[in-house]
């Protein structure tokens, strides 16, 4: 059984009528309707960083947390002083039974400036493949350690697998504060080790913030057993992160996913390509090129969800109509003529492997790259990674469940890819077992420079 | 009479107009619900593409509304591509049925129903003896799948909602018998989904698993998307059972003790009609849904649902079994 924390709330609050011309309720309905965008955050930690709890903190502080889940968990807590919120995300009876996060659970929460998707992921070793699918979608991931503990494996291997995924922006909650006297200099070796560990890694924005998840301190406001921390808040800093520069606007990609043909009276030509825009922004009378077939059109018009619009930009889900009449299927991508992805049948890229069947060279899998699926061969594994200490074994004869390396693949089509550090959407795919249909593999690609 | 929500300028293609929510982005961000919108866009056109039978889950409730209005601008303008089954336990509220009907044809869509109570009449399933239609509307459902070979299912199933719901895939494989195994889940990477079966199985696809009750209630203000009148509050008869309020109806009928009193309500969920509970509400329009929901100390479920309350592990439990 894993030691599980329990942490103080104050007493609910009891159940009032709801008053609509109150300032409470025109308040949240304001914040209810502001316009917002999303941060999707990563959690990470070990059984035993106090992670549940500090995501029981964070949902319970924003008042994410409704009466009725919170009474059973106070009812499952019950015979203990305190309400013990590592229970409002620990789901599954399984979990409950053994005291851990056994798979990767989504929370939401909001605030009035932004609203929060968190991919709440397990530390145990076993689990990486966890990690790295909740990182795949991140602009943020929290690395949890405990301060009486310092960094360990588990903290450097959290931390290279948000700098695998690009995930832009890292925090590290240095935990249990309150158990170390809220002693500076401990924080302090803490932030200096993770700040030259990461100087090895590609984290363009780390920042290191000492909390008690326990308590609350630093958590939503600053606390005063902190006075030596000029920071902000865990939640503040997730308020106001900038990720608007995250995204890749340069490089038009647009993967054809389907084509809308209507084949009504009403709309009896109509030939519209519906996607998801990978990067880049498209406007009607755009030049473009289709791929695999080369030719160049331009493009006729834009429709968003609510009709036409006059720029496409990631993640829009529109339909482009072209002006010239072009074989175009799913499968197929839309860019700029001066701009074009790599065209290739052989990938290189670093490797998650997810599966206890091992990865080996001369193996057939599937690859699904955007919209566009085609068989590959293993042609080579060049080395596999050893995530704690980043050395690479050369020798490694094969990739092992949880195990990262880098991978050459050659596919029987080619595929229209970038490299993932520049385009977190053309530089990555999935490898899918033909035989058992299962995923078992995510990749991250490299290009030639 | 079939009594719907109207909006005054509601058209079935909403005019571009200019609201704050509505307005360009210099930064090019979209707001929260223009990319839970595109989300679930995207997840609908690649189930089109890569399997061959969808259907749509459409009960005539506000989720699954949302659900359909997303699946008919992810096609436009074509027709949606695949038809939607209604699982029919026979406890509906009428305005909800009505509704379900009239919606279906606006769009053109073909309704398939299974029946809960044919399925008791022919003896395929047994009815339970709290008269909770929950369980096994179950197996009445993977019959369906079965009889007309669908190889995807979208539900309309939030992961706000429920524990077991928080952990699983938007999209989540079955084996032939429909079962959920949530220590054996597909690993789901960025929006590269994965829709291999072999014959015999199927994929269970949440378009709205990233939507939040406020989220589907903006939605259907900002997209002036109509629904089921059940929704906003008028006086109702009540009686109150456990703490909860049911209106009166053909299937609720004032127990010995009871006492029948006029108030007003709204349903925050639609289930079944002998089971689903209403709150006390003064919202009489979906602004002001929004702003009681913006305050509520309740989950939705919690607040209206007789049927959940059985365990902490109720939903976990009749997932594995199949259930949405």
């Amino acid at each position: 059984m894993a030691p599980i924390e329990e942490a103080t709330i104050p007493a609910q609050p009891g159940v009032h009528p709801i008053d609509l011309r109150s300032a409470a309720a025109a308040e949240a309905a304001e914040i209810a309707t502001a316009r917002k965008d999303i941060l999707r955050i990563a959690t990470a930690g070990s059984v035993d960083d106090g992670k549940s709890t500090l995501i029981g903190r964070l949902l319970y502080d924003s008042k994410a947390v409704f009466e009725d889940q919170y009474e059973a968990v106070e009812r499952a807590s019950a015979g203990g002083d305190y309400v013990n919120l590592a229970l409002l995300t620990d789901g599954l009876r399984a979990e409950r039974e053994q005291g851990i996060t056994i798979d990767v659970a989504y929370r939401y929460f909001a605030t009035p400036r932004r609203t929060f998707i968190m991919a709440d992921t397990p530390g145990h070793v076993q689990y990486t493949r966890n990690m790295v699918t909740g990182a795949s979608t991140a602009d943020l991931a929290i690395v949890l350690v405990d301060a009486r503990k310092g960094m360990l494996e588990q903290s450097r291997r959290h931390a290279f697998l948000a700098s695998l995924l690009r995930v832009p922006h890292l925090v590290v909650a240095v935990n249990k504060m309150d158990l170390v006297d809220w002693s500076e200099e401990t924080y302090e070796a803490i932030r200096d080790e993770f700040t030259s560990f990461a100087a090895k890694l590609n984290i363009p924005d780390l920042t290191v913030i000492p909390i008690s998840a326990l308590h609350g301190d630093n958590v939503v406001t600053r606390s005063a057993n902190s006075p030596w921390y000029d920071g902000s808040s865990l939640l503040h800093h997730l308020e106001h992160v900038h990720v608007a520069s995250d995204r890749n606007l340069v490089d038009t990609r647009f993967p054809v996913q389907f084509v809308i043909r209507p084949q009504s009276d009403a709309f009896h030509d109509y030939r519209g390509y519906a996607g998801t825009v990978a990067s880049g922004v498209l406007r009607p009378g755009d030049e473009v090129q289709v791929l695999p077939s080369g030719l160049t059109t331009t493009i006729a018009s834009i429709d968003g969800p609510r009709g036409p619009v006059e720029e496409a930009f990631a993640p829009m889900a529109v339909t482009i109509r072209l002006a010239d009449d072009l074989d175009v299927s799913r499968g197929d991508l839309i860019c700029r003529p001066t701009n074009a992805p790599h065209v290739t049948q052989d990938l290189d890229a670093m490797v998650s492997w997810m599966t206890d069947e091992p990865l080996r060279p001369g193996q057939r899998i599937a690859v699904k790259h955007s919209t566009r699926t085609v068989r590959a061969v293993v042609k080579e594994l060049q080395y596999r990674l050893n995530v704690n200490t980043l050395h690479r074994d050369m020798d490694a004869g094969e990739l092992g469940l949880n195990d990262i390396g880098r991978v050459r693949l050659r596919t029987t089509q080619p595929l229209f890819i970038d490299d993932y550090s520049r385009n977190r959407v053309t530089g990555r795919f999935i490898l899918i077992d033909e035989a058992t249909n299962a995923t078992v593999g995510a990749g991250m690609l490299t290009t030639p420079s | 009479m079939t009594q719907t929500v109207s909006y005054p300028h509601h058209t079935t293609e909403p005019a571009l107009v200019t609201t704050p929510d509505h307005r360009p982005t210099p930064d090019y961000r979209l707001s929260q619900l223009e990319t839970l919108e595109a989300e679930s866009i995207h997840m609908m056109r690649e189930v089109v593409a890569e399997l061959e039978r969808p259907v749509l889950l459409f009960s005539g409730g506000k989720d699954s509304i949302v659900m359909l209005e997303l699946a008919r601008k992810a096609f436009a303008p074509a027709r949606i591509p695949f038809p939607v089954m209604h699982v029919d336990t026979g406890l509906n509220f009428p305005d909800v049925l009505q509704f379900r009907d009239r919606r279906v044809a606006e769009l053109g869509v073909h309704l398939i129903v299974a029946s809960v109570p044919e399925a008791i009449a022919q003896g395929t399933v047994k009815e339970e003896p709290n008269g909770s239609r929950n369980r096994i509307q179950t197996p009445v459902l993977l019959d369906a799948v079965e009889k007309h070979g669908f190889t995807a299912l979208f539900g309309g199933a939030r992961r706000d909602e429920d524990k077991a719901r928080a952990k699983e895939r938007m999209f989540s494989f079955r084996d032939e018998f429909g079962q959920w195994d949530p220590k054996n889940q597909r690993p789901e990477l960025w929006d590269l989904y994965n829709g291999r079966i072999h014959l015999g199985e199927s994929i269970r696809v949440f378009p709205l698993s990233n939507w939040t009750e406020l989220d589907i209630w903006q939605y259907i203000l900002r997209e002036e998307i109509a629904i089921p009148s059940l929704y906003l509050a008028a006086e109702r008869d009540v009686v109150e059972r456990q703490g909860m309020l049911y209106a009166v109806n053909e299937f609720i009928t004032p127990r010995a003790g009871e006492q029948i009193r006029r108030e007003m309500v709204r349903y925050r969920t639609v289930g079944d009609a002998n089971l689903t509970a209403a709150v006390s509400s003064t919202a009489t329009t979906v602004e002001e849904v929004i702003a009681e929901i913006a305050v509520t100390r309740m989950t939705e479920r919690g607040a209206t649902r007789g049927d959940d309350k059985v365990s902490d592990a109720a939903m976990e439990d009749r997932k594995k079994e199949g259930y949405f």
